[in-house]
């Protein structure tokens, strides 16, 4: 995807990176949405590339925010029924099951 | 000439690891629970939920990559993968993609008779969270999910392109199996999901060196499937490559039912995953001690096993490969020697009875209740002929089904054999009486009469007697044979 984003001083995204990146998030846009998505995602794109000035030669890549490491819990069931709470969040459900758009099985 | 072309296949396996709970989150596993009930904050994928990881499951993948002979990585970490589907509560699936927690192993499979040995290559094994489980409501025209699934530890055991045939491929995923049960670390059972596996596949030239372009075939629910599915995608390959198509590069989806695969949509089959560390998760430092805590934990495995039986019990070496092809059938037979049976009579009920039972019933042998003191018990019987053999396998068969203690069920169920007493001397003379066509038969020299003469004592007897005892006692009534006719 990439080599689709023309990267000058102000990103200028393409239809088709638009495109594909509905198709990755499933999201059906209108084509006024089409272009809010496209000025939206240039200017986030134009602000994280800040980063690309700097020098990071020599800096191991961070896996962590914080210096820990090794954090465990035991082999133990701890929660119990939890369908009530998880199902108050779902739109839809059907008896115990979340309801969502068919997807191909 | 027609060109002549080799297969060339890899595979992914996942496998469910045998934990009590979820691999982030204090969730149960357990299979068949009622939809969602087994789901919390974290396995739901709600903002701010934290995931922790479950030990056990670093052990499990740590185990199994020690078994299959490869390098633990010191320092390894999770990453995001980030996709959108209704299985996927979080939208991205929690895995390892650049610092996995295993590297370069190996197994060696034996595939076929005749065929040398081969080495297949593990290139890594990372340990990730299972997807819910999407369900088709065919009458209201949508997807139903439930997230139990969600959030269940597996490894991915990602393999070198190495194998050549589904053969191959059998023998790898056996031998898989093999190690993966003997750890405990699962029990694999591939038609459950415990153990699925995507097959790499492509094709090439024989001789050419570099490979062809290869699919992924997903949806494999057996060996059988497995099979398959090689088989048609090899040929299909075969077909578009000698047509002068070229092989696309793509996910294809099996279907057992009709045979056939199908290519998954381009826009099914759009990815883009952007891996990024996941910064809830704090990397793991594997240290000296856990690794020798791990290894001291290992049990003894097969190849090892099957040495040291060769060594220690006289049984033949094909008792040995049947008794050993499962970690739990195994135990049993050292357990039940240990408490004095002889080797081979134990051997004998394992594979004979046992197995008849398990196959019969469609059980694995890790679901065998009974305790090796009642098989010992019931060996002891049978050697002291207090029950003959007829009486062991009906006494066997309560045994296998209800753990029943041998002793205890004879003696309520008057079982015991009458021994030399009054009462078969008494039965052998009325059989005598009642038969006089056989006993002069038998006077006669006509040795097989007297088989039959066994036959109504003992079903006078109610079989509560030993044949043998009774053939010797039947000879001393009858006294002895004329020079046999015969």
């Amino acid at each position: 995807m990439d080599n689709r984003i023309i990267n000058q001083d102000e990103i200028n995204i393409q239809d088709d990176t638009i495109e594909y990146a509905g198709i990755l998030a499933e999201l059906a846009l209108s084509s006024e949405e089409r272009e809010q998505a496209k000025k939206d995602m240039g200017r986030m794109l134009s602000y994280i590339d800040k980063l690309k000035e700097l020098d990071t030669t020599g800096v191991e890549p961070m896996s962590h925010v914080l210096p820990i490491q090794n954090v465990f819990r035991e082999d133990v069931v701890e929660n119990g029924d939890g369908r009530e709470s998880s199902l108050g969040n779902a739109p839809f459900r059907k008896e115990d099951l979340f309801v969502v758009p068919k997807t191909v099985v | 000439m027609a060109k002549i072309y080799e297969t060339v296949i890899g595979l992914e396996v996942h496998v469910e690891l045998a934990t009590r709970t979820k691999i982030f989150c204090g969730c149960s596993t357990a299979f068949g629970g009622r939809p969602n009930a087994h789901t919390c904050p974290v396995c739901t994928g709600m903002p701010g939920a934290l995931p922790v990881l479950n030990r056990k499951v670093l052990e499990h993948a740590a185990a199994v990559g020690l078994a299959v002979n490869c390098t633990i990585n010191r320092f390894c970490k999770f990453d995001r993968k980030n996709y959108f589907y209704p299985d996927n509560p979080q939208n991205y699936q929690i895995s390892q993609l650049y610092l996995p927690v295993c590297r370069d192993g190996w197994v060696e499979i034996d595939a076929g008779e005749g065929r040398e040995r081969k080495r297949i290559g593990i290139r890594e094994i990372h340990m990730e969270d299972d997807a819910g489980k999407l369900i088709h409501d065919e009458e209201a025209n949508c997807t139903l999910v439930d997230y139990n699934r969600s959030g269940v530890p597996l490894i991915e055991i990602v393999s070198e392109p190495d194998m050549r045939s589904a053969e191959e491929v059998i023998a790898y995923l056996e031998k898989l199996r093999l190690i993966i049960r003997y750890l405990g670390a699962s029990d694999c059972k591939m038609q459950e999901g415990s153990m699925r596996a995507d097959v790499n596949l492509s094709v090439r030239e024989k001789g050419m060196p570099g490979f062809g372009t290869r699919t992924e075939m997903k949806n494999l629910g057996s060996f059988r499937a497995v099979t398959r599915a090689i088989e048609s995608e090899r040929a299909r390959q075969v077909a578009l490559l000698e047509s002068g198509e070229r092989v696309l590069q793509e996910t294809r989806r099996w279907d057992e039912g009709k045979g056939v695969s199908y290519s998954m949509r381009s826009k099914e089959e759009a990815q883009d995953y952007r891996y990024f560390p996941d910064p809830d998760l704090a990397p793991i430092c594997i240290s000296d001690s856990f690794l020798e805590k791990i290894r001291a934990g290992q049990p003894e495995l097969r190849t090892e096993k099957m040495k040291r039986y060769k060594a220690e019990y006289d049984i033949p070496e094909y008792d040995i490969e049947i008794i050993t092809e499962s970690r739990h059938m195994a135990d049993l037979f050292e357990a039940v020697v240990a408490l004095g049976s002889q080797p081979k009579k134990v051997s004998n009920w394992l594979m004979g009875e046992t197995l008849r039972l398990l196959n019969e019933r469609g059980m694995e042998p890790e679901e065998l209740c009974f305790s090796p003191e009642n098989l010992a018990k019931l060996i002891a019987l049978t050697d002291r002929k207090t029950i003959n053999s007829t009486v062991a396998k009906q006494v066997f068969e309560e045994m296998f089904a209800h753990n029943t203690d041998p002793e205890r069920y004879v003696e309520e169920k008057g079982l015991t054999m009458v021994g030399d007493g009054d009462i078969l001397r008494r039965t052998v003379e009325e059989v005598i009486r009642m038969n006089p066509k056989s006993a002069g038969d038998y006077r006669g020299g006509k040795e097989r009469a007297l088989g039959f003469l066994v036959g109504q004592t003992m079903k006078a007897m109610k079989g509560k007697a030993d044949p043998a005892g009774v053939g010797e006692l039947l000879k001393e009534l009858l006294g002895p044979g004329r020079e046999s006719t015969e």
